[in-house]
């Protein structure tokens, strides 16, 4: 790792004039940025960690609102009774991100401006039609994941805490590589009063996306039989070393079977 | 540079490091605290294992400084003496390790676990809460073995500590 100054932010607003300092980034749970800067892959000349931060922890319930902060982490995503009642499929999308080591420190707020192509949270609030809220703006989850590793956020902008009407019925189904932990495809089904919306992780070439093909079945009928036959196109599918475009076109069908299942038990 | 100061199995501990020291370094060249082990440097193996504020976390996927102010636990803090801690002698007992060098690392994950489960454990939960500690002996066998007769000796500790506090 390359030598960097690290600075621990007592408020968000401290933190923003923190992370103007040379080529800042910021820092929550690391998960993925300090395995980055050990491989050199990221190089920040300044460390601005906003895990100490309050403001940005726990997970809020009011009425249908849930409003989780950006610096809570997975664990506690995954243990808030709260959560569990308003949107047990969330509370179980996180007990299955990475091992507990790692659930222990990675938060909701790192893994969304991570963006990683495979994370777990994209797809959930995609289709929770979640909005994600910086020091600046609110920013809806369909503008806000971008691509690869990209975001709406602009240099500097702090993600605070993400909120959504919890849905009546949702349920995530994961099919995971075994050695990284990391989707091959994620299915994210939720059904609320705006009707059924599907995201999909892992398995885009461009990043978190909605299946237009799957949500077509399930606005007629919100039951797995009513996947049968559905096809997904592959062609903006990723090929790689742990599954091919058209393996993962069928997982996607597989998976988004098995999510109605649960989210209907 | 940052000055640091953390609690390290009872001792307050501290001084200069570089901001870019991870807290697996400094446990073992620092304080020669060697007990927590470096294996993948990737953040998979769980060799590394301590506990951060009461929190099982990898050492080595962390900054010292990051932990200033808190508390920290290594393997060399279970241990009573010379008394064994429950799941150091459940290990020994039921031959959860080989070659040794996981053994530190599992047993951070086996305390913290057994921590979270005050309920009790069974095979399966074990086992998935093991998914991020490997043992290249692959002996899972007898490390599960001991993981779960430990959580069994510690919940008969555990209720003859609560009727002692009730008489």
């Amino acid at each position: 790792m390359y030598a960097v100054n690290y600075h621990r932010a007592a408020s968000v607003a401290e933190a923003a004039k923190l992370v103007k300092n040379g080529d800042a980034k910021l820092l929550s749970g690391g998960m993925t940025l300090i395995p980055a800067m050990k491989t050199r892959l990221a190089a920040p000349s300044d460390l601005v960690d906003l895990s100490r931060i309050k403001d940005l922890q726990g997970v809020k319930v009011s009425g249908k609102t849930v409003t989780i902060g950006a610096a809570t982490t997975h664990f506690d995503v995954a243990k808030d009774e709260k959560l569990r009642k308003a949107c047990p499929a969330l509370a179980h999308l996180a007990s299955l991100i990475g091992d507990p080591a790692v659930r222990h420190k990675g938060t909701i707020g790192g893994s969304i401006a991570n963006n990683d192509p495979a994370a777990d949270y994209p797809a959930a609030l995609l289709a929770l039609g979640a909005t994600i809220l910086t020091n600046k703006r609110d920013i809806p989850a369909d503008k806000f994941f971008k691509g690869l590793f990209e975001t709406a956020l602009k240099e500097g902008e702090i993600v605070t805490a993400v909120s959504f009407t919890a849905p009546a019925k949702a349920a995530y189904e994961k099919f995971r590589n075994p050695a990284s932990r990391y989707a091959i495809v994620g299915v994210f089904v939720a059904k609320g009063k705006d009707g059924v919306s599907v995201a999909v992780t892992g398995a885009g070439d461009d990043g978190v996306f909605r299946s237009k093909e799957i949500e077509a079945a399930l606005a007629k009928s919100f039951d797995a039989a009513s996947l049968n036959g559905v096809k997904v196109p592959a062609k903006t599918l990723m090929s790689d070393i742990h599954a091919s475009a058209d393996y993962r076109a069928n997982l996607i069908a597989v998976m988004a079977k098995r999510a109605v299942a649960a989210a209907n038990a | 540079m940052s000055d640091v100061s953390l609690l390290v199995n009872g001792k307050r501990v501290g001084g200069a490091v570089e901001d870019r020291t991870l807290l697996v370094h400094f446990l073992r060249e620092n304080l020669g605290l060697t007990g927590t082990h470096v294996g993948c440097d990737t953040s998979q193996c769980g060799a590394c294992v301590v506990h951060v504020d009461g929190k099982a976390v990898k050492a080595c996927t962390m900054l010292a400084v990051q932990t200033s102010g808190s508390t920290v636990v290594t393997i060399e803090g279970l241990a009573d003496g010379a008394d064994l801690h429950p799941i150091q002698a459940a290990f020994k007992e039921h031959h959860g390790l080989q070659c040794g060098f996981c053994t530190p690392g599992m047993i951070m994950t086996a305390t913290d676990m057994i921590n979270r489960h005050p309920e009790g454990l069974d095979e399966a939960t074990v086992r998935a809460e093991l998914e991020g500690n490997i043992c290249r002996c692959t002996g899972y066998h007898n490390i599960v073995k001991a993981i779960l007769a430990a959580s069994k000796t510690m919940a008969k500790g555990a209720a003859k500590g609560k009727a002692k506090q009730a008489a």
